[in-house]
């Protein structure tokens, strides 16, 4: 399988324009979208927001002082630095879909972590569509300087009154010295829309960079394949995915780890299910370019129907002799015997089924501060009790 | 508590229990010795209600209702629970969560302090369910979850194989509690079914009743201590042989 080509041009540019909010309770409107990507509109336990409604930045606010959050236009215009990191790890001619964003942007995030800046609290970006058959084409830059941190939660979701629309996204992520970036994305797109994700993370020494992606919901397309390249002396990067795939969706994802400083780590690990007639890709690939460096790639696969396709693609490259890579991939269906040892707990058929798909999607979410990891098990679990 | 009259079975059209009777009053325990392959796991699914285990002829009685056509979730809602002798793994339904909703269907309890009953650490809850479990580790996961399900009629498909003296003696005594056995015999309600082919458990819980099953048959019934004393001096098949096959 390989992912359809969008046809871009069918959908429109034009009609994207919103007028900017004071507060993120103010469209009250989409809450419920809000919140099925992570998105707390009273801004509890955040320590920033970002909300972009199509075409528009409609809040961008720091809560707190050694993070800025704002579109990327403004950021671009106040610091003539910033053109450094602008399609730096992202190339403008990779496909038509970077062609796409550079030559026609509709903004996207700027979120900078000052020097030492450890901001444990997460701050939120969304990227919301709300107009049948937009084209959003988006441009992120994300820096943690040196030594700082930032917990990053991120929806891309769609307002429940529209079924079509295309989401171009590229995002550039830079881990200086020592800093350390989670990235935890929820996507929440529905059955017409296409998404077209190109991200890319450079880490340099001891810095960490760890992305948790969630998606379950039916998509009509999607493809991405972000990598992580970990330039400095022990880097860190890890990647972790759970999709649910319903209904049609068509999905081609993977991640890379590009590993080209010494004793640098890093693990892909990812979770699929195919229900319906889904298909699903699931890519992974781990290149290692320098010593001592050490790479796992898990990729497991479950089918809940005969008419859904899982295909798994696990690739280790190795360039040095004193390095280590492995790899295990499976996929399967349920075995008959844990669903007859649950049931043997007084639990029916559907409970036991529901148990151990929660179970296989559940990952341990590493490099979380407490609470937000409680808290995004807490927003998986729903998304989970919504689908299942 | 549970009667089977006549029971045969087929697994995969496999006949492998044949014409089967037992009786287990309320208060009673019984245990099942027999020969590997003998047939005993076969039962024990069987009264459990899984589907590959054909019932051809026959039936079970659970507190008086007839089960045997009933499904599993509904047999243990009547009141029954079981350990497995080699339950599946199952990758990221963590042992806590299953114990904590059991605990939650009855409305008391502490997973927590039931786990330090076994000696199984907070650490060892939120492991994956059998995932890299030892032996013994298994059977002690087993108990914790009937002690959370607190049934009325318990099953022990092999809970003393490949366990140590020190877990033997731990699952023993937990096992004798749970079945009420330090009670007096007229106000014991829990009851019981004990698989073993080894019956090291023995040395910790006093059953009533022994039965020695022998191709797919209960060959030999008695007194436990006079039944154990003779599988170990004669064998199965001697001990079948002097009872006589009743
Ligand atoms: N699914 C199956 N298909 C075919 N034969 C089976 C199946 N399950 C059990 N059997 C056979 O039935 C017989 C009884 O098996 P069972 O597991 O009940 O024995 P057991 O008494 O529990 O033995 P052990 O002491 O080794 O646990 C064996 O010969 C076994 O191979
Ligand atoms: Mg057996």
């Amino acid at each position: 399988m390989s992912s359809e080509e969008v046809k871009i041009e069918s959908y429109r540019l034009e009609g994207g324009e919103h007028e900017e909010i004071t507060s993120l309770e103010e469209i009250s409107e989409y809450e419920k979208e809000l919140l099925a990507a992570g998105i707390d509109p009273k801004e509890t336990d955040r320590s920033g927001s970002f909300l972009q409604q199509d075409h528009s930045v409609v809040f961008a606010k720091s809560l707190i002082p050694g993070l800025e959050i704002m579109a990327i236009d403004e950021a671009l215009k106040k610091y003539p630095w910033l053109d450094e990191y602008h399609w730096n790890l992202v190339s403008q001619d990779m496909d038509i879909y970077t062609r796409e964003v550079a030559e026609r942007p509709t903004q996207g995030y700027f979120l900078y972590a000052k020097k030492g800046a450890k901001i444990t609290l997460p701050l939120q970006s969304c990227l919301f569509i709300s107009k049948e058959r937009i084209r959003q084409n988006v441009h992120n830059i994300i820096i943690a300087e040196e030594n700082s941190e930032i917990h990053i939660i991120t929806g891309c979701t769609v307002s429940h009154r529209i079924s079509s629309a295309l989401h171009l996204g590229v995002s550039e992520f830079y881990v200086k010295r020592g800093a350390k970036i989670t990235f935890t994305m929820v996507h929440n797109w529905a059955g017409k829309v296409e998404a077209r994700p190109r991200s890319a993370a450079r880490i340099e020494d001891d810095g960490v960079f760890i992305s948790n992606y969630i998606m379950m919901t039916p998509v009509r397309s999607l493809q991405m394949y972000p990598t992580a390249y970990c330039v400095g002396e022990n880097s860190r990067a890890t990647f972790q995915s759970m999709i649910y795939a319903p209904k049609n969706s068509k999905i081609d994802v993977g991640s890379r780890i590009v590993f080209k400083g010494k004793g640098s780590r890093g693990e892909i690990i990812s979770r699929a299910i195919a229900a319906d007639d889904a298909q699903i890709m699931a890519r992974g690939n781990l290149t290692g370019e320098a010593e001592e460096i050490r790479g796992h790639l898990e990729c497991r696969g479950l089918m809940l129907s005969d008419t859904s396709m899982i295909e798994s693609v696990p690739e280790l490259k190795a360039q040095r002799k004193n390095l280590d890579l492995s790899h295990e991939a499976a996929v399967g269906k349920i075995a008959e015997e844990e669903i007859r040892y649950i049931m043997s707990r007084g639990f029916s058929e559907d409970e036991a089924i529901g148990m151990i798909i929660r179970g296989f999607l559940s990952l341990d979410i590493k490099g979380l501060p407490e609470g937000l990891a409680r808290e995004t098990k807490k927003m998986f679990d729903m998304t989970l009790e919504k689908v299942i | 508590m549970l009667e089977i009259q006549n029971l045969t079975v087929e697994v995969s059209g496999k006949r492998i229990l044949h014409n089967l009777n037992l009786r287990i009053g309320d208060g009673e325990v019984h245990v099942l010795f027999g020969a590997n392959g003998s047939g005993k796991t076969t039962l024990f699914l069987t009264i459990l209600g899984f589907p590959s285990y054909d019932v051809v002829e026959g039936k079970i009685y659970f507190k008086g209702v007839d089960i045997t056509e009933m499904d599993t979730a509904e047999r243990v809602k009547l009141g029954m629970g079981v350990s497995f002798q080699h339950p599946p793994e199952i990758r990221g339904v963590k042992l806590g969560d299953l114990v904590g909703r059991l605990l939650e269907r009855r409305g008391e309890g502490d997973a927590k302090a039931l786990a330090e009953r076994l000696k199984l650490s907070e650490e060892f809850l939120s492991r994956d369910l059998n995932l890299g479990f030892s032996g013994g580790e298994v059977k002690r996961s087993e108990i914790l979850q009937l002690l959370a399900q607190n049934p009325d009629f318990f099953m022990f498909d092999e809970p003393d194989s490949g366990v140590d003296v020190e877990n033997v003696e731990l699952i023993g005594k937990i096992t004798n509690e749970m079945l009420e056995r330090d009670k007096r015999p007229s106000e014991r309600k829990k009851s019981g079914l004990i698989i073993s082919h080894i019956g090291y458990i023995l040395n910790y819980i006093k059953a009533d009743r022994a039965h020695v099953m022998l191709g797919g048959r209960i060959a030999c019934s008695g007194m436990t201590e006079e039944i154990y004393n003779q599988i170990l001096t004669e064998g199965f098949e001697g001990c079948v042989a002097r009872c006589g096959g009743t």
